[in-house]
């Protein structure tokens, strides 16, 4: 057998840890998609191109001279206020209407998103070089880059944090409620209109510190974001709203298998299968659930 | 005559004089027939159909792909032709060019129907923003994949085959492709017209209101709904077909599968029209060429910028269309009864 899979073990390794790593990025952001999805019943296509904004932020740290990890902290706390902003200024319109209209909506956002980021930032392929060394492993054969690893823990403690903070505090509480029955809250005192826009905000700062992590662990290109909300879309229809567990896993499932596709197929093909793998998961849903004579809701 | 039939006339008279009154604005024009085409066959799925697609760009980059690889692959090595990329030793002959576009605008046609056909029956399945997003996910893919492929130019894409100078100037074939174009946008129309008019279209409309009780009522929806994509597919592709040769070149990402583009385009133009209308599209992917030129002459460089506004306020402040709009105004006009004891009863109640 001649296949490539088969020719260099240790590659595969490679690819398998590198996938599990940057999955746990995407499950951030796919969370950050749940949770809007879930409490306002909107997909927020422009959800790419908040991670890329977030990463410009620890980018331009990098420029001016302070360490990009600092980012991490810098850049949610930006990003929030950069939701807040555009939830009052658009979400909070189309929050009650169709899906399609938020989706929509939304594109809009995304493509003026990405323009004005060309303008400000340039269109070249930017890296915030974070000058952490590499962990060798196996004897030398296996790679892990430290940055990697420290935006994994970093991803690793936000979602922790976040699931305490919604667990524990008032606004966490008044969110799930929320999420659970609108009206409901309303009715029991919740002012639903702050709720949604803390939470716009809260998945703009997650999608902040998950876009600190790309930049130091990938590249940052304004036209780049699609792909990081169709990932958090396939992440979340695989595992579900409000399973975090269970997001985390296709998180890093997906990652793999962006990896290894990377590795088999060339990397001129890496996009081409995510987007694939969306179409057959969908379909297949779709076959599974026509037994049942039911359609994906 | 009755005032449709005028309309109707003068409609045909300024298309078909169209290419001499305005000499000038020839390519706009053939450029609007083929945004008309798009808009109209985005609104069986989007306005009558109830099913909102990101995906019908895939058919339009498949046929352009198509028309052009044909008409190469007929009379040369398709691989020898991308390879030299912007040299033009490869030349067409009068009787080749035309054989080749005749072939390749009806495998154009042809394979995105076959396509929509086939992978219709899986996706169609999915519904409301489930099949927007993996429409979308579709027509990128596509993209991506197309871009990979080394015969049709991978990346870089790929140069259609020029217009055989022997057989008469450039002018010429900007008026040949204007009336071909134009051809198109009238079939079109007259198509889809007819087609809303028989049951056909009651059962578009009826998935649109209600699936399930199409469905029970024993009607087979996803025939249907396959039926309606295919013939979406049909036109699309032969605008794509048209389209390269319009445009000279064929770019992956860019041109054939422009996702942030053409695919948002269609869309934005029927919503602004007024989805759900004959005549919606027709008018919205009018004003919406204008509004387009404009900017892309005027402010070259943010017209993506003003792409990106144009959408938000559209979606948010204006969903029905223009024709909507005018429906609710001038409900008479539209054929509809109003009942002024009815109407009346209504206001006093709220």
């Amino acid at each position: 057998m001649d296949f490539l899979i088969f020719q260099a073990p240790m590659l595969m390794v490679q690819a398998t840890m590198d996938g599990l790593v940057i999955g746990i990025i995407f499950a951030l952001v796919a969370y950050g998609m749940a949770l809007q999805w879930g409490v306002m019943n909107i997909i927020n296509i422009a959800q790419g191109e908040l991670v890329i904004m977030g990463g410009y932020i620890a980018y331009f740290l990098y420029i001016a001279g302070i360490h990009p990890a600092f980012g991490v902290l810098l850049s949610p706390i930006i990003m929030f206020f950069v939701g807040v902003g555009i939830y009052k200024l658009v979400i909070n319109k189309v929050v009650d209407r169709d899906l399609f209209i938020s989706i929509l909506a939304t594109f809009g956002i995304s493509i003026l998103a990405q323009q004005l980021m060309n303008f400000a930032f340039g269109a070249d392929v930017v890296v915030a070089d974070s000058g952490f060394g590499t962990l060798m492993m196996f004897d030398n054969s296996v790679v892990l880059p430290m940055s990697k690893l420290f935006s994994a823990s970093v991803c690793i403690i936000s979602a922790i944090i976040l699931v305490a903070y919604m667990k524990r505090s008032k606004l966490g509480r008044a969110i799930r409620a929320t999420a659970q029955n609108a009206r409901a809250a309303k009715i029991l005192g919740v002012d639903t209109e702050k709720v949604y826009a803390a939470t716009f905000g809260i998945n703009a700062a997650l999608c902040g510190i998950a876009g600190a992590c790309v930049a130091m662990t990938f590249t940052l290109h304004p036209y780049t974001g699609l792909p990081y909300t169709i990932r958090s879309f396939m992440i979340v229809i695989i595992a579900g709203l409000g399973n975090l567990p269970a997001v985390a896993v296709s998180g890093m499932g997906l990652g793999v298998f962006e990896e290894w596709s990377d590795y088999l197929l060339g990397t001129e093909f890496r996009i081409a299968a995510v987007f694939s793998l969306l179409v057959i998961i969908l379909v297949y849903r779709r076959f599974k659930l026509a037994r049942k004579r039911e359609y994906l809701k | 005559m009755n005032k449709n039939t005028l309309l109707y006339a003068g409609l045909i008279i300024f298309g078909l004089a169209g290419a001499f009154i305005f000499p000038a604005y020839k390519l706009q024009l053939s450029f609007l027939y083929i945004l008309i085409v798009l808009a109209m066959t985005w609104d069986v799925q989007g306005g009558q159909m109830g099913y909102n697609t990101f995906g019908n760009i895939l058919f339009f980059g498949i046929g352009m792909y198509i028309c052009s690889s044909v008409q190469i692959g007929m009379f040369f090595d398709l691989g020898e032709w991308t390879d030299a990329g912007g040299e033009k030793t490869f030349v067409h002959t009068t009787p080749q060019f035309f054989q080749g576009l005749a072939v390749g605008l009806v495998m154009a046609a042809i394979i995105p129907t076959l396509i929509a056909g086939i992978i219709g029956y899986g996706i169609l399945g999915l519904r409301g923003h489930y099949f927007a997003i993996c429409t979308l996910a579709l027509g990128i893919a596509a993209g991506e994949i197309a871009g990979g492929i080394e015969i049709i130019g991978a990346g870089q894409g790929m140069t259609v085959p020029v217009w055989p100078k022997d057989f008469g100037s450039n002018e010429l074939s900007s008026e040949f492709f204007y009336y071909l174009s134009f051809g198109l946008a009238v079939t079109t129309f007259a198509v889809l017209r007819w087609a809303y008019s028989t049951r056909f279209g009651l059962v578009l409309n009826a998935i649109r209101d209600n699936e399930d009780k199409a469905e029970s009522m024993g009607i087979n929806t996803m025939r249907y709904k396959i039926i309606g994509w295919m013939v979406s597919a049909f036109f699309v592709g032969l605008a794509g077909g048209i389209m390269g040769h319009i445009n000279g070149y064929i770019e992956p990402t860019e041109i054939a599968f422009a996702g942030p583009t053409f695919g948002v385009f269609m869309v934005l133009m029927a919503i602004l029209g007024g989805k759900g209308t004959l005549w919606g599209p027709l008018v919205g992917a009018v004003i919406f060429h204008l509004f387009k030129e404009g900017f892309w002459t005027y402010f070259l460089g943010w017209q993506y910028v003003a792409l990106g506004v144009l959408i938000v306020v559209i979606v948010v402040y204006f969903p029905e269309g223009l024709m909507g709009w005018l429906r609710e105004k001038y409900p008479e006009r539209f054929g509809e009864v109003i009942d002024e004891a009815d109407r009346k009863a209504q206001v006093e109640l709220k």
